[in-house]
């Protein structure tokens, strides 16, 4: 392998949701932990489903499976903690897998015009096409406030 | 020589609440927020029904001098299953009496986690935050996210007819249902 080449190598995390593989830039995974208590209190944002406590830390939990596969997931063995970016700043959010996840290097293709927006890009692992993540338009953010609610936050924080 | 005294770490600040109890859920406010807390029995009397088109939460409203005071059941709020309630909070600064069903205990949290920005809808207006007590995660609820200025306004808009109703009643007061 040549040095050009070994420099377009990146790291991936392979997770399972259902019979699907995904695969997210390892440099946007913080950890990989055991399913915990999942606290659920009332809101209105679909996809979350809760927050678990981690390290003093409380994480909000995405079930991405459904709007990736058309299924909830039903039994999870791990959080996949992935950082988010909301502009400047960053935040975990928890996505449960199915199945253990797995750490490749492989070279992604970029994402075409036609591709949905949480798609990233694409890799090959062992003949198999993946969708490679983007976390940011896979889980849900402030684009998705209301404005008239988005301007009431914002006048609520001034001093 | 004077030996300069060791710095004391700075006590951990930390903030009253009161966890009380909404439908089997868990809350929490802020104890400088709520100015009384009274039981439904002893708001009855002083109470007047309303019925606002699109807002269901609100059914009652109790007068106090020139303010009106809107009594929100919280279990519409949060979109919980009804319930009756047995204790009103009478929120400080508002206009927001809020029915909840009971006390769970009174506490002080030392840490107040803002919501993840991935709650982005009506909830980020609903709670201060998240904050864990006893090692469960429980949302510290806003005072002024109750009731919004569009829906008091719908409120304030329904009141003539209340101050009427009122005028008919030789006490000023109608009996809660």
């Amino acid at each position: 392998m040549t040095v050009s080449a070994e420099l377009e190598l990146q790291a991936f995390v392979l997770l399972r949701l259902g019979e699907r593989r995904f695969a997210v830039p390892a440099n946007q995974i913080a950890e990989l932990v055991a399913p915990s208590r999942v606290f659920k209190f009332p809101h209105r944002t679909a996809q979350i489903e809760g927050v678990i406590l981690r390290r003093g830390r409380i994480v909000p939990v995405c079930d991405v499976a459904e709007s990736l596969t058309g299924r909830r997931v039903t039994s999870r063995r791990l959080y996949l903690l992935a950082v988010r970016h909301y502009g400047a700043q960053t935040e975990w959010v928890a996505l449960p897998v199915t199945g253990e996840c797995e750490l490749i290097n492989a070279e992604m293709s970029a994402a075409a015009e036609s591709d949905a927006p949480h798609v990233a890009g694409w890799l090959s692992h062992a003949g198999d096409v993946i969708e490679v993540l983007n976390i940011d338009a896979i889980t849900p953010g402030p684009g998705e406030i209301p404005a008239e609610v988005e301007t009431t936050h914002l006048l609520e924080a001034r001093p | 020589m004077r030996v300069a005294a060791a710095a004391k770490p700075a006590p951990a600040r930390s903030e009253q609440i009161i966890v009380f109890r909404i439908c089997g859920e868990l809350f929490a406010v802020s104890s400088a927020s709520v100015q009384e807390v009274r039981s439904t029995d002893s708001f009855s009397g002083a109470s007047t029904e309303i019925s606002v088109a699109g807002l269901r939460k609100v059914r009652h409203v109790v007068r106090r001098g020139e303010r009106s005071l809107f009594i929100v059941s919280g279990a519409l709020h949060f979109d919980l299953p009804p319930a009756p309630g047995t204790l009103v909070f009478v929120l400080r600064k508002t206009r927001t009496a809020l029915l909840v069903d009971g006390i769970e205990k009174m506490t002080a949290m030392t840490r107040l986690q803002s919501l993840p920005k991935s709650f982005c809808h009506e909830e980020r207006l609903w709670y201060r935050g998240l904050t864990a007590v006893d090692q469960t995660v429980i949302p510290v609820v806003n005072p002024e996210g109750f009731l919004s200025p569009e829906e008091l306004a719908l409120l304030d808009a329904s009141m003539p007819t209340l101050e009427n109703r009122s005028d008919e009643d030789a006490e000023g007061t109608v009996s809660a249902s």
